[in-house]
């Protein structure tokens, strides 16, 4: 067990490497009740997510989810999230359990200016189960009364998950197909049971906090702390895509001006993938150098049980971002050669589904 | 897993299996435990020289990297190489898998280490 932003966390069960290939061949199950939730709501709860947000909450349909951000006024990372729109005025944004407090109270503040709308810290009111691998939907649709297989990528649905009132998000963190289910905390137990009671033949495996941090690093998804923080922008974190410019009321959004400023400018560092060609794991903070001259700094690097490669995600300067730039990681005083690689370094084979 | 009463071992996690003035260091099936899936071995080369509890390499998992300390004095005469390219053998079976031979200096330091009672007692 590990501490974690306050809770007491398994960092594994049966190890990091059985359970990452657990959900990629499989299925895991892994308890993520540290993270928040934040609900918004009120008659301008969308004109008010749309103030903190910097991707466009109204392309959003009830029953349907988005990945974002709430950035400072520098247009820089307060936190990434999923926005949720639980109703056409009511909103739930998943965080970070690490940043509860801080985005709560800075959502408060923000979202004053846009009228009718409150924000309310309910992390408390929600625990959070994730199941993800291909067999995902399989295990869960015989104890969901919800039909799974028309729930689209980032769609949820309510229902009962073995009689336990549940939103069902197809959604998660690994790279791979799979669902996060909401329910009520004094039920989480009876539902991650049941959970691992309907995939028991399927071999569905609980998984901790590792195995977690190697699946989302081989999908290239980027963790609040190490690849992104109040120092790093959306632009140089790679996630453009994220950055709605052509949202009604873009120029109020906090951190948009800033972005503008940035793009504008052009930035001088981006975030790249890598791999460790020589042997040896790139840590966090290790130096990459091109010819001798430091060009960055690695925030995440890990040995990947699944693709079976030394991978990392790091801030190098633009010139050193191409695909192909040739590397050298400075690995506790040893220099070992490494590459740039186009992320994601994994990416779910399309079309596969679990037999039913 | 037992403990082999053959073997000396260390509070560092490190074993000693003994045989005249030479001797294999490896390390315990409790330490293979903590460290999780091995991905990575760094060894000494052959003729290096080493002090008791001086670091002789480091062996790197997916959750951290830990150094490896040589249990006695001496020269290292053999290092296992077929580990580097399999480390993964360290966590199927760690009282087999020796890292490096040495011609140790002085054999009165065996007598310092713990006996497999004593280190099973450690771990507990």
């Amino acid at each position: 067990m590990v501490e974690f932003s306050g809770w007491e966390m398994p960092l594994e069960y049966s190890g990091i490497s059985d359970e990452h290939l657990a959900v990629r061949s499989r299925a895991g199950l892994f308890d993520v009740s540290h993270m928040g939730e934040i609900e918004i709501a009120g008659k301008d709860a969308l004109a008010a997510v749309q103030r903190i947000s910097i991707n466009d909450a109204a392309k959003l349909q009830v029953g349907q989810a988005q990945y974002s951000a709430l950035l400072t006024p520098d247009g820089t990372f307060v936190d990434d999230i999923l926005v949720y729109r639980l109703a056409a005025a009511h909103f739930l944004l998943v965080v970070n359990a690490g940043n509860i407090r801080k985005d709560y109270e800075w959502i408060s503040e923000h979202i004053a200016p846009a009228g009718d709308a409150v924000a309310v810290d309910a992390s408390s009111r929600y625990a959070l189960l994730a199941l993800q691998g291909p067999a995902a939907l399989a295990i869960l649709q015989p104890i969901f009364g919800v039909d799974l297989s028309a729930l689209k990528y980032y769609r949820f649905a309510h229902g009962e998950v073995a009689g336990v009132r549940a939103t069902v998000s197809r959604t998660g963190y690994t790279g791979e197909d799979g669902f996060e289910i909401f329910v009520p905390p004094q039920s989480a137990d009876h539902v991650w049971r049941a959970v691992l009671q309907a995939g028991h033949e399927a071999g569905v495996t609980p998984c901790g906090l590792g195995a977690r941090d190697t699946l989302r690093l081989e999908a290239a998804m980027r963790l609040y702390g190490n690849d992104i923080d109040d120092t790093t922008t959306p632009l140089e974190a790679d996630l453009r895509w994220i950055v709605a410019w052509q949202k009604t009321g873009f120029h109020d959004t906090v951190g948009a001006h800033a972005l503008r400023e940035q793009d504008a400018e052009g930035i001088r560092r981006r975030m790249v993938g890598f791999e460790v060609v020589d042997p040896g794991i790139a840590r966090r903070a290790y130096d990459l150098y091109v010819s001798g001259a430091k060009v960055g700094t690695v925030t995440s690097g890990t040995q990947t049980p699944y693709l079976k490669k030394s991978i990392g995600l790091a801030y190098v300067g633009v010139n050193a971002a191409s695909p192909g730039t040739e590397l050298e990681v400075d690995i506790r005083g040893r220099r070992a050669r490494a590459r740039v690689v186009p992320l994601p370094f994994y990416k779910r084979p399309p079309g596969v589904r679990a037999p039913f | 897993m037992a403990y082999p009463t053959a073997y000396k071992y260390t509070k560092d996690h490190e074993w000693l299996d003994v045989s005249g003035d030479r001797a294999s260091v490896g390390i315990t099936d409790y330490a293979q435990q903590q460290l999780g899936d091995v991905v990575y071995l760094e060894l000494p080369h052959v003729g290096a020289t080493l002090k008791q509890g001086q670091s002789f390499g480091t062996i790197e998992s997916v959750k951290a990297v830990s150094e490896l300390y040589a249990p006695v004095s001496g020269d290292v005469v053999e290092v296992n190489t077929a580990l580097k390219d399999k480390p993964e053998t360290v966590n199927a079976d760690p009282h087999a898998s020796w890292m490096i031979r040495l011609k140790m200096a002085d054999l009165k330091e065996v007598g310092e280490l713990l006996d497999a009672g004593q280190y099973a007692d450690l771990v507990k």
